[in-house]
């Protein structure tokens, strides 16, 4: 990444934890309804890799925890806040809510609610691919829990059978919901479960985007270049529970202040301060910016916009 | 018209539509070297390759998943289950991702991919091999379920499952795979939706679906030839979604209804026929509907238990006598 790289990257986390804040806040003003699964923390995880990938180009599909994979790939944060808030403008037309946001034109695969799910999903985008002779590859993000799902084990064993353009990311943000993964898996280290199926795999810090993006680059290299699946583990941590119905009360404080001092904002940020490219007054202006725009525009487009039909109710069950 | 057998006509189906279309694949467990467990894919493998006749490992919750994932960007699969028992292990993919991704893409996202899987009870395989579930896939908003009853309509069928656009279960029948029946020469497309009035007449309906309209043909002959009795059989070929008018029609002409199922008869096709009847045209009733169906146990082993489990021609028979007071 070059420097501008970087500063555009920085303004892009920063709008990330924002959104996603601000989200928070409106599901405690009961703006936002269901289940909401927030991204503060990993931010580094999904902006390293897609720096390394083709946002738009490359397919990417992940699980329940995905406004920021999809505003990363390109979806206008608008229709985001639109489909959190359940309106027709919404990217999936008020139909499908936080956990599955969806954006095909950007090539955003789609959120999915059952951990591990799109596992099979994301290979079977990489055999279409494949048939189709393009050069695009299939990026499946998912946490370190669906790595305990049946289907896991199945999917790796058939993309290294078939040699499938899949590059799986392994956020791994240490809990399941509320388990901690000490207490559920047998081997804390995911990467090393992959060699049972003979995949390429490697194991990063989650909290720095520039060891993210450059082990990222290796793995979509590799992929892309037709060697096969490869599977890249990203050691990181979510600040919030697993959902907004979670108190936290499986883990201590002290260990969320802990993973705080490595916070992947502040990493870049800090980063970009000792070179000179940033100055505190800089990105305090960044904040304030992404705030305006957040309300400015998210906001009212998502508060302003119209709900659904109900007429339309039974309107895309079948083609 | 040819006459050829029902795994004649799903073979032709797969072989026309692999050749028209180069993103047609077809992916299952001893599809392609070994030709099909009931020779559905025979010779596709020499004729396409590894690449589109994929010989799975067992892993049917991972490679179903895996086509409906392919069928996102274009691909159309079409995904063979052994059995129907092994469904089971698929139904979180096909349920939770096929059916449902539609709906909650707002209709930007579709899984055009075909289910083929054999159910039924042959013989003698016991409690897992001889499931019959089709009322567990009938009740899926975004899931097209349809059984096909003869040469003709397993060919016709798959050929327009293949070009839908939605997903489209097929539900087949271990004991039927070698049945002969007439099927166009020239390439015919089956509906996906209706029903088909397999035999007329004018005293009562007899229902079926898969291997029950054959015992319901098999029923009304001998009504006729020994009691008189003149029995209308409508084949209820789509069990997704049902036929109401069709179901209607029929009832308003012959007022009563027996409905045959391999099924076991809880939350059934048979509850969901009568609570049409019920909400379509109670009023037309002249008797109270009956359903033949399987006992409630987990399918015998021994012979004698087995026959006990499964409904025939005969208990059709019997059910419509003793409906008219003649039993």
């Amino acid at each position: 990444m070059t420097l501008d790289d970087k500063k555009r990257v920085l303004r892009e986390m920063v709008l990330h934890r924002r959104f996603e804040e601000r989200c928070y806040q409106a599901y405690i003003e009961r703006k936002i309804g269901g289940f909401l699964h927030l991204y503060p923390g990993q931010e580094a995880c999904c902006n390293g890799v897609m720096e390394a990938a083709r946002p738009g180009h490359d397919y990417v599909i992940t699980g329940y925890r995905d406004h920021v994979h999809a505003i990363k790939c390109g979806t206008d944060p608008k229709v985001v806040m639109a489909e959190l808030y359940g309106k027709e403008t919404g990217c999936s037309k008020g139909r499908g809510g936080s956990m599955h946001v969806f954006d095909v034109a950007h090539r955003f695969m789609g959120g999915y609610a059952l951990v591990g799910g799109p596992f099979p999903l994301a290979a079977g985008i990489a055999k279409g691919i494949q048939l189709k002779g393009g050069d695009e590859i299939s990026i499946c993000f998912l946490g370190d829990a669906a790595n305990n799902q049946g289907v896991f084990h199945e999917t790796l064993n058939m993309a290294k059978v078939w040699n499938l353009p899949v590059l799986f990311v392994c956020e791994n943000n240490q809990y399941g919901i509320g388990t901690a993964i000490h207490r559920s898996t047998a081997v804390l280290d995911q990467y090393k479960r992959t060699c049972a199926y003979d995949i390429e795999s490697a194991q990063c810090d989650g909290q720095d985007i520039d060891t993210v993006y450059e082990h990222a680059k290796t793995a979509v290299d590799f992929v892309r270049s037709g060697k096969g699946p490869y599977f890249l583990e990203l050691m990181t941590y979510r600040y919030r529970g697993h959902s907004m119905s979670d108190s936290r009360g499986y883990r201590s404080r002290e260990e969320e202040d802990e993973w705080k001092q490595r916070d992947p904002i502040n990493i870049l940020r800090d980063k970009l301060i000792a070179a000179g490219e940033l100055s505190m007054a800089d990105f305090t202006a960044i904040e304030k910016a992404t705030d305006d725009y957040i309300e400015n525009e998210v906001m009212k487009f998502a508060e302003e916009s119209p709900e659904p039909n109900v007429a339309d109710l039974e309107k895309y069950v079948l083609a | 018209m040819a006459e050829i057998m029902y795994w004649e006509g799903l073979r032709r189906a797969h072989d026309e539509e692999m050749t028209r279309d180069p993103l047609v694949i077809c992916m299952g467990e001893d599809i392609g070297v070994a030709g099909g467990t009931y020779k559905a894919t025979k010779d596709l493998y020499e004729k396409f390759g590894e690449k589109r006749v994929m010989d799975t490992p067992i892993s049917e919750g991972g490679y179903t998943g895996l086509g409906i994932g392919a069928s996102f960007i274009g691909i159309r699969p079409i995904i063979e289950i052994m059995s129907v028992n092994f469904a089971w292990l698929a139904m979180d993919q096909m349920f939770n991702s096929a059916a449902k991704v539609r709906y909650m893409s707002g209709g930007q996202l579709t899984a055009p991919c075909v289910f083929r899987s054999a159910g039924g009870a042959a013989h003698q395989l016991g409690a897992q091999h001889s499931a019959r579930m089709e009322k567990v896939f009938m009740g899926v908003a975004g899931l097209r379920v349809v059984t096909p009853s003869s040469p003709k309509q397993a060919y016709g069928m798959l050929k327009s499952a293949v070009r839908s656009d939605d997903p489209v279960f097929i539900y087949e029948h271990e004991l039927m795979y070698n049945m002969k029946g007439e099927v166009p020469d020239e390439e015919y497309f089956h509906p996906l939706e209706g029903s088909e009035i397999t035999r007329p007449g004018t005293d009562v309906t007899l229902f079926g679906y898969n291997i029950s309209v054959h015992w319901c043909l098999k029923a009304a002959e001998i009504l006729e030839k020994q009691h008189g009795i003149s029995a209308e059989v409508v084949d209820l070929y789509a069990l997704a979604p049902l036929d109401r008018a069709g179901i209607k029609k029929s009832i308003s002409k012959t007022h009563r209804a027996v409905i045959a199922e391999e099924d076991e008869a809880p939350v059934g096709v048979g509850s969901e026929i009568i609570a049409i009847i019920n909400e379509e045209c109670f009023f037309e009733l002249d008797a109270a509907p009956v359903r033949v169906h399987s006992a409630l146990v987990p399918q015998p082993y021994n012979h004698k238990l087995e026959k006990a489990a499964i409904p025939d021609h005969q208990d059709v028979v019997n059910a419509v006598l003793k409906m008219l007071g003649k039993a």
